[in-house]
């Protein structure tokens, strides 16, 4: 007769290095932050340079978030995602057109009216337009990544030419409100006002999003359903429905970052979306599909690179991206903060 | 003989028989029978996408891999050509050497890709392919000092090839010159590559690949190793595309991110590979020449449907000349959910 093998369970604590692994991640922005102040020589182009990638970083959060969601809940990979963006942009500025009166005058309170209004219009429209593309372009290619692909490609293609039937195919420049013009100056660097805003609404996007993934009902099945759907599902609730839900919820986010987006730019054309996705799929990819705070990471990550290295070699901007993501891949192949198991 | 140079690969149904054998006649004879600097420039233009668009296909028909980085690899091959030409100078040489280095170099490229995106997980695959290559597109333009930026090149290629060269008189309407011998060095450049292609994947190797389609899981349990077969399939892919890069590189005398770099194209090949047929060679030849013709040709004609609903709102707008990717686009769609094998696919069915 055999024995079982000795194993009495112990108490002592994981390796100082196990329990740290966790928390890289959260530490290469500030660890890029420092090598940016190192590499950059004057201080206060620094500091103008680590607040616009701040803020390029914070739209991309919230541009890429739905998109990474989306495809960790439903397993779903939305090609399609970036012409969110580019419908957004369209609406929200055309809106903002509009207004002409509240932008031009010079007190901050109407134009943030004005912004709100035109985010709200922009967020509803690509809202919409988000559950008609999960009903006619999605539903039909669940559980087949390629028809995913090509499908969604073919919806944006469609949509991005629609867009140029309605507004034309010219690119739209636009001014920024009156208020959110011109510069602050600290420390001798001057910041645009406009990035500080986009910081901020970045960060409490970031943080109501996580408040709501950790501490609500709704948050709580969008976790468990990342993490095993069927279980979820099993037991009684309608993952369907959620999914149409966070669908629907990151297309208007993806619109709210189009907003954002072309008022940074101050010029809007039906390519934009197209182009950013680029940085999106970077962003997703290197953060770990599925995973919001990875996502956070990574947009702060590619933002704030974007930014240095296009003052020190303008040339090398893109690709420094791509170097990027093939360091974070080499390191962790499924992104900083791995979410979905192996689907 | 003939079953021996498809590779056995028949087109099995009389109709496609048929329609493969007029392509194949017109654009053999295409200076003959079209004579006209436009026709034959669109025949020329069809035997490259011929080559491309299958290339394209051994990757996303017969391995199921998604990349949007056909068109580097295509632009690699063509700047490879373009880039030796002006540097080494007119001659053979320079043009074998830059179409033989852009195909070395794509390959490499492709196994560079593949090694890091294909051995996670296959959807990054499409994901980083995107990412790189616009990368390399802004690069290309960026680096005016080297590739001539938004200019793109211009170079001189062999005298042989060019409409200078004359070795006879007119003959059947066509003019006997090196323009002549440059369409059938594409020509049979293309034809060549399209039977190594059709070759590919009735092998052994191909057989493996559909495989790893159907699903990858069963064939690594088998004992494939998967991630081998998708990048050998990529790089091969790769160097195909390149190559086709340098007989369009040939053809135009003339490189530039537009015309071989751009993402138009990568959308262009994705259509004719969606409506020919993925995972049948016949579909690229059958994509290939519907798209080609349709966005020469298909233009003009909404351009008239565009005139003849004047006055009522939004649909002249819809119908207007460069809309056209629109319809395209829309068909793309219903294609893939009605017929996603293709107009090949559906010949075959009612055999």
């Amino acid at each position: 007769m055999t024995h079982a093998p000795e194993h009495a369970p112990r108490m002592a604590q994981a390796a100082l290095r196990d329990r740290l692994a966790p928390l890289i991640p959260f530490a290469l922005v500030p660890l890029l932050v420092v090598a940016g102040l190192i590499a950059i020589p004057s201080t206060s182009s620094w500091l103008t340079l680590t607040v616009s990638g701040l803020a390029m970083g914070m739209m991309i959060f919230i541009m890429a978030s739905g998109m990474t969601l989306v495809f960790g809940l439903m397993d779903v990979i939305n090609f399609g995602h970036g012409v969110f963006i580019s419908v957004g942009a369209f609406i929200g500025i055309t809106v903002l057109l509009m207004l002409g009166h509240m932008t031009q005058a010079p007190s901050l309170l109407l134009n943030l009216t004005a912004m709100l209004v035109a985010v709200i219009a922009a967020m509803l429209a690509t809202g919409a337009l988000g559950w008609a593309f999960e009903r006619v372009i999605v539903k039909p290619v669940y559980g087949a990544h390629l028809k995913q692909i090509l499908v969604t490609m073919g919806g944006l293609i469609v949509v991005e030419q629609l867009i140029i039937v309605l507004w034309g195919p010219e690119e739209i420049f636009l001014t920024r409100p009156e208020a959110l013009k011109g510069a602050v100056t600290f420390w001798g660097a001057a910041v645009e006002k406009y990035r500080l805003v986009a910081v901020g609404l970045g960060l409490v996007l970031f943080l109501a999003m996580r408040h709501v993934l950790r501490h609500t009902k709704v948050g709580l099945i969008v976790r468990a359903g990342v993490e095993n759907g069927e279980m979820v599902e099993a037991l009684g609730y309608r993952l369907r429905l959620v999914f149409v839900g966070v669908f629907i919820a990151g297309s208007a986010l993806a619109g709210l970052g189009g907003v954002l987006w072309g008022l940074y730019q101050e010029v809007i054309t039906a390519h934009m979306g197209q182009q950013i996705m680029v940085l999106i799929f970077i962003v997703v990819i290197i953060g770990g599909l599925g995973s919001v705070e990875g996502c956070f990471i990574g947009a702060l990550l590619v933002g704030l690179m974007q930014n240095y290295v296009a003052f020190l070699e303008p040339k090398l901007a893109l690709i420094s991206n791509i170097g990027l993501m093939v360091a974070i891949l080499m390191w962790r192949p499924q992104g900083m903060i791995p979410v979905v198991k192996a689907k | 003989m003939i079953v021996k140079l498809l590779s056995g690969d028949l087109p099995r149904s009389t109709v496609l028989a048929v329609i493969l054998g007029l392509v194949f006649i017109a654009l053999a004879f295409a200076p003959f029978l079209f004579p006209g600097v436009r026709s034959v420039d669109t025949a020329a233009r069809i035997c490259v996408f011929i080559v491309l668009v299958a290339s394209y296909d051994l990757m996303l028909g017969y391995g199921g891999i998604v990349s949007f980085a056909h068109t580097m690899f295509f632009g690699m091959g063509a700047y490879g050509v373009a880039l030796s030409s002006t540097n080494m100078g007119r001659g053979w040489d320079a043009m074998l050497t830059g179409s033989l280095t852009g195909a070395l170099a794509a390959a490499a490229l492709a196994f560079l890709i593949g090694l890091f995106s294909l051995r996670v997980r296959a959807i990054f695959f499409a994901m980083i392919t995107l990412a790189v290559a616009s990368a390399v597109a802004v690069l290309v333009s960026q680096l005016s000092s080297i590739t001539g930026g938004e200019d793109g090149l211009t170079y001189l290629i062999p005298r042989e090839l060019t409409p200078a060269f004359r070795f006879g008189d007119s003959f059947l309407g066509a003019n006997l010159n090196g323009r002549l011998l440059a369409y059938y060095l594409v020509f049979s450049g293309a034809l060549l590559l399209f039977l190594i292609l059709l070759r590919v994947v009735n092998s052994p190797f191909g057989r493996v690949l559909q495989a790893i389609r159907e699903n990858d899981f069963r064939a690594e349990a088998v004992g494939f190793r998967v991630v081998a077969y998708r990048t050998g399939a990529t790089c091969i892919s790769a160097a195909v595309a390149a190559l086709a890069g340098s007989l369009y590189a040939i053809w135009l005398r003339y490189v530039g991110p537009d015309t071989v770099l751009s993402f138009d194209i990568m959308i262009d090949i994705l259509l004719m590979v969606v409506i020919g047929g993925m995972g049948t060679m016949y579909g690229a030849v059958i994509g290939a020449t519907l798209l080609v013709l349709a966005q020469n040709y298909l233009q003009g004609i909404m351009g008239t449907a565009s005139r003849a609903v004047e006055g009522l709102p939004i649909l002249p707008d819809l119908l207007d000349p460069d809309r056209w990717l629109l319809w395209l686009g829309v068909l793309f769609v219903l294609s893939i959910y009605f017929f996603p094998t293709g107009v090949v696919g559906r010949l075959r069915m009612q055999r």
